[in-house]
C-alpha cells in the first residue's frame, strides 16, 4: 500500500519536472526567442539586445532552466515582456477565477453525470438511454465554442435568462463570480458530464452482468436492494479515477469557454499572452494549469486508491 | 473475423478486400449517413470556389447585415460579406491543414509505436513515460506555447499539430502491436534472422493496418475541432482566409443581431465533425477496433 503511495506520488514528480522541461524546451529548440518573438519585426539592434539583457537571454539555456526552475519552486513565475510585471502577480487572482468557474462546473456537473450514467444503465438499450447516450456524444464532438455560442444564443439573447458576458473585473468576490458564471460553467459542465456520464454508464451495464448481481437476482433480492448494495458502490468506484482524467478536458476547455465568455481567469489570459507573443507568461499559465491536473489527478488517484481494495493489489 | 485472419498470415492483399471492408462500413446507417457527410463536405471543398456567387472578400457597404434573402442565400455579415460564399469556402483551408497534419501524425507516431513495441525493455518503457508525461498537458495549451513561439497561420500550424497529435499515435500503435509481437509468425521472422525493417513492414504492418485507419480517421475529426476553435481564439487560421471557426468569432459580437452570420458555419462545422464521428465508429466497429483504446486526454 505505501510502496503504491511513493509510486504514484513518484510518477506525479516526474510528470510536473517534465512538463516544465517541454514547457522550457520547447521554445528553446525553436528559431527565436521570448524577445524576437514579442518585438517581431523591430527585433534588431539595440531594442533586442536591451530585451534580451532584461530577460537575461544572453545566458545559455541550462543555467537559464535552473534559475527559471528554482525560481518557480519558490513562487516567482518570472516576468511578462508584455506587461513587464512580475507574473505571479498578474496570475494570482485569475487562477482563483479559474478555480471558481472548475469547481461550479465540477459540484454541478460531476453529481448530475453520476445520476444521469446510473439512469442509462440501468434502462439500457430503453429511449431513455439511447437519448442521454446520442445527447452525450453530441455534446461530447460538438466544440466548444459552438456549444458556448448557441447557449447563448438561446438563453442570453432569445429567453433573456442569463448573460452571455461575464461584466464582473478579475479582483470581484467569489460570489459574483458564481452569480456571473453560470453560462460558462454550464458550457464546461457539458462536456464533462458526457464523458463521466458515458463512463458510468459502461460500468454499471458491466456490473449488472457480472456473477454476483445474477445471484443476488435468483436469491430473489429486490431490485432497488440490488442498486443500491451491488451495482452503485461496485460501479461507482472505477467513476472517482475517470473524473480525475476528464479534468484535462475541464482545463484545455476553460481557455477556449473563459474566451467566449469573457471571463477573467487563466484560460482567457493564456489566449491574450499568445496573441501578445508573451512567451514567458504562456509558460507560466501553461505551467500552473498542467501542476493543477496532475495534482488533481493524484488526489483522485490516492482517493480511488484508498477506497477501492481491488487496486491496491495491482502491481503496475 | 475473416478478414483479420488472413491478414495474419502477413499476405498483402488486393483491392476486393478494400472494397469487402469499404462495404461493411456502409452496411450501417450511421456509418453511410457520416461517409455521405464527409464526402459532401470534400467535394464542397473542392468544387466551392466554382459555384460560389461571391468573392469572399467583398465587402458590400450596401447591405450590410442583410438577413437571408434571393440575393444573399445566408445574409451578409457587419461587413457585407456574402455568408453563403463563406461558408462554402470555409472549410477548404481547415481540411487541408488536418489532411496534411493527419499524414505527419500517423508517419511518426505510428513508426514510432510500432518500432517501441518491438525493441521493448528499457527504451520503450523511458520513451512511454515521456509520452505519457507530454499526454497528461491540455492538447491547446501543448499547441499554444508552439504557436506563441512560431506564430499563426498554415505553415506554422501543420507541423505543431503533425507533432502533437502523434503522441496518441504512439501509444494506439504501440498497444496496437503488442498484441503480435510475441506471436509465432514474428518470432520466426525473428529467427530466421529478418531485418528490423522488414519485420516491421511485412509482418507487423499489415496486422495493425485497420487500427491505424481507424485511428487516422480519428485524428482528422480531432484535429478539424482543435484547429477551428484554434482559429475562433485567434491562433489558427490567418484572417483573409475565410473559415468557420473565425466566421464564428468575428460575428458574435452582432450575434442578436444577425444570428444567420453565426449560425450557419456553426452548422457546416457541426456537421463535418459529427459526419466524421459516424464515420469513425461505424469503421471502428466493422473493422473490429477498440475505438476508445487510448487513455484519456
Amino acid at each position: 500500500m505505501l510502496r503504491l503511495i511513493f509510486q504514484r506520488f513518484g510518477s506525479a514528480c516526474f510528470t510536473l519536472v517534465f512538463i516544465a522541461v517541454v514547457v522550457f524546451g520547447a521554445v528553446e529548440l525553436m528559431p527565436g526567442n521570448a524577445c524576437t518573438a514579442y518585438l517581431g519585426r523591430d527585433a534588431k539592434g539595440a531594442k533586442l539586445e536591451n530585451c534580451e539583457a532584461r530577460l537575461g537571454l544572453n545566458r545559455p539555456a541550462v543555467e537559464r532552466f535552473g534559475e527559471w526552475a528554482g525560481n518557480v519552486l519558490s513562487g516567482d513565475l518570472g516576468t511578462s515582456v508584455h506587461r513587464n510585471k512580475p507574473i505571479t502577480e498578474l496570475v494570482g487572482w485569475r487562477l482563483r477565477n479559474t478555480i471558481v468557474l472548475s469547481a461550479v462546473a465540477i459540484l454541478f456537473g460531476v453529481p448530475l453525470a453520476i445520476f444521469l450514467g446510473v439512469l442509462a444503465g440501468l434502462n439500457r438499450d430503453r429511449p431513455l438511454d439511447l437519448f442521454l447516450s446520442s445527447t452525450s456524444i453530441l455534446a461530447m464532438t460538438i466544440p466548444e465554442f459552438v456549444s458556448a455560442t448557441l447557449l447563448i444564443l438561446v438563453f442570453s439573447i432569445s429567453l433573456g435568462w442569463a448573460s452571455g458576458v461575464v461584466i464582473v473585473g478579475y479582483r470581484a468576490p467569489v460570489l459574483d463570480l458564481v452569480m456571473n458564471s453560470v453560462l460558462p460553467a454550464v458550457t464546461l459542465a457539458l462536456v464533462l458530464t458526457a464523458h463521466i456520464l458515458r463512463m458510468v454508464r459502461a460500468s454499471v451495464i458491466e456490473v449488472l452482468e457480472s456473477d454476483y448481481v445474477l445471484m443476488a437476482r435468483l436469491k430473489g433480492i429486490p431490485f432497488r436492494r440490488i442498486v443500491w448494495r451491488h451495482v452503485l458502490p461496485n460501479s461507482l468506484l472505477p467513476a472517482i479515477s475517470i473524473i480525475g482524467l476528464t479534468m484535462a478536458w475541464l482545463l484545455g476547455g476553460v481557455v477556449i469557454v473563459e474566451s467566449v465568455y469573457n471571463y477573467p481567469g487563466l484560460g482567457r489570459m493564456a489566449v491574450d499572452a499568445v496573441s501578445d507573443r508573451d512567451i514567458p507568461l504562456v509558460q507560466a499559465i501553461a505551467l500552473l494549469i498542467c501542476s493543477i491536473y496532475i495534482l488533481t489527478n493524484l488526489a483522485t488517484d490516492l482517493l480511488a486508491l484508498l477506497l477501492n481494495p481491488r487496486l491496491r493489489t495491482f502491481r503496475t | 473475423m475473416t478478414a483479420l485472419e488472413t491478414a495474419e498470415t502477413g499476405e498483402t492483399t488486393g483491392g476486393s478486400q478494400v472494397r469487402g471492408r469499404l462495404r461493411r462500413v456502409l452496411s450501417s446507417p450511421s456509418g453511410l449517413i457520416g461517409i455521405a457527410i464527409v464526402v459532401a463536405h470534400v467535394l464542397t471543398a473542392l468544387f466551392g470556389p466554382a459555384i460560389v456567387p461571391y468573392d469572399f472578400a467583398l465587402q458590400d457597404a450596401d447591405a450590410i447585415l442583410q438577413p437571408p434573402s434571393w440575393a444573399h442565400w445566408l445574409g451578409t455579415d457587419m461587413l457585407g460579406r456574402d455568408v453563403f460564399t463563406r461558408t462554402v469556402l470555409g472549410g477548404r483551408e481547415i481540411m487541408l491543414i488536418c489532411t496534411i497534419a493527419t499524414v505527419i501524425a500517423m508517419l511518426w507516431g505510428s513508426l514510432l509505436g510500432i518500432l517501441l513495441a518491438l525493441v521493448g525493455g528499457w527504451v520503450d518503457n523511458f520513451v512511454m513515460r515521456c509520452v505519457d508525461a507530454m499526454m497528461s498537458m491540455p492538447w491547446i495549451l501543448f499547441v499554444m506555447i508552439f504557436v506563441a513561439a512560431l506564430g499563426t497561420g498554415t505553415a506554422a500550424l501543420v507541423p505543431i499539430l503533425g507533432v502533437s497529435y502523434g503522441l496518441s499515435v504512439v501509444y494506439l500503435a504501440r498497444s496496437a502491436t503488442l498484441e503480435f509481437v510475441a506471436k509465432d509468425f514474428v518470432l520466426a521472422a525473428q529467427a530466421r534472422g529478418e531485418r528490423r525493417r522488414t519485420i516491421i513492414l511485412k509482418e507487423l504492418l499489415p496486422n495493425v493496418r485497420d487500427s491505424l485507419a481507424v485511428q487516422a480517421a480519428m485524428q482528422w475529426s480531432w484535429m478539424v475541432l482543435g484547429v477551428s476553435s484554434l482559429s475562433y481564439l485567434g491562433l489558427g487560421v490567418a484572417p483573409p482566409t475565410p473559415d468557420w471557426g473565425l466566421m464564428v468569432a468575428d460575428s458574435r459580437s452582432m450575434m442578436a443581431v444577425a444570428p444567420w452570420a453565426v449560425i450557419f458555419p456553426m452548422a457546416a462545422l457541426s456537421s463535418l465533425i459529427i459526419g466524421a464521428n459516424l464515420a469513425v465508429d461505424a469503421a471502428a466497429k466493422s473493422l473490429g477496433v477498440d475505438r476508445n483504446a487510448r487513455p484519456g486526454k
